[in-house]
């Protein structure tokens, strides 16, 4: 019984993710938080790229990074560009998230190493396609 | 009055608002995220968006009433309004946003002054309806019901 329980709780603990979600709106800041929570991740919100980079200095130890692509002071690309080019940071998977459906702003993203990319406003399988390629 | 006449009411308004365009599936998405654990989300999310809107649209106003007009200005709030009102699925504002967009991509300013004045009218109707609904979902609970399920 005791072996049975303690296996469970070990294999829930595997699949908990701890993700950075970063965006500018305090609206969609809620949202997505709600829907990784959902999924039984951890969740850090941010409101700029500035300071997910403070607090990825703080604690590297993020599962995955989920960034809106336009923000004042630093985009979303910048941010990705920065962590890409971090030695500390560069192995952590980014999704950028937009409202805009630009193919050549998807590519660029892709083509500098975002995991995914993913179209606002963000639905629960969009968040739970993602997720489950990053258990694999 | 009883519990049963305040759902009935509450399955009225809420089919009312998607029939009539004010809401899309986004609201039903945030709807879904809604249980036990965050038996609030919905009114909290609505919330932030009432909160962001007011101060958007105060400064969308202030920025249209100066001597010389920053459209880029202006289109970043447009486009903020635009974000938060998809993602809690207000449709006519959003729709009025992508109008107010165009209008200053053609740095047309009696077109935005227009966009804007819908914008409100779009933005006060919404938020009174949902506020009924909240008010609806608060008798009802407090009645000792539940939201019925959609």
């Amino acid at each position: 019984m005791a072996a049975a329980g303690g296996g469970e709780g070990e294999r829930e603990r595997e699949r908990e993710m701890h993700v950075l979600a970063v965006d500018d709106s305090s609206v969609d800041r809620a949202v997505i938080a709600r829907l990784l929570r959902n999924f039984k991740h951890r969740v850090t919100t941010v409101e700029s790229g500035v300071r997910a980079l403070e607090m990825l200095g703080l604690e590297p130890n993020v599962n995955m990074i989920i960034t809106d692509y336009w923000m004042p002071e630093m985009t979303g690309f910048e941010l990705l560009k920065r962590i890409k080019e971090s030695k500390d940071l560069k192995k952590i998977p980014v999704v950028i998230m937009s409202s805009e459906n630009v193919p050549t702003r998807i590519t660029m993203c892709m083509k500098e190493g975002a995991e995914d990319f993913l179209l606002k406003p963000v639905k629960q399988s969009d968040v739970s396609r993602v997720c489950s390629r990053m258990m694999r | 009055m009883d519990v049963r006449q305040l759902q009935r009411q509450w399955i009225d308004l809420i089919s009312a608002l998607f029939r009539e365009g004010f809401l899309d599936a986004q609201f039903t998405q945030l709807q879904q995220l809604q249980d036990e654990s965050n038996p609030d989300f919905v009114v909290e999310v609505v919330t932030l968006f009432f909160e962001d809107s007011e101060r958007l649209l105060n400064d969308l106003c202030n920025v249209l009433s100066q001597q010389v007009v920053d459209f880029n200005r202006v289109d970043a709030h447009v486009h903020q309004l635009k974000g938060s009102s998809a993602s809690i699925g207000a449709q006519r504002v959003k729709n009025v946003c992508i109008s107010f967009r165009n209008c200053c991509e053609e740095r047309n300013l009696e077109g935005c002054f227009g966009c804007l004045q819908q914008v409100k009218q779009e933005y006060t109707l919404v938020k009174g309806k949902l506020e009924a609904l909240f008010g609806l979902e608060q008798q009802i609970v407090a009645a000792g019901g539940s939201l019925p399920m959609m």
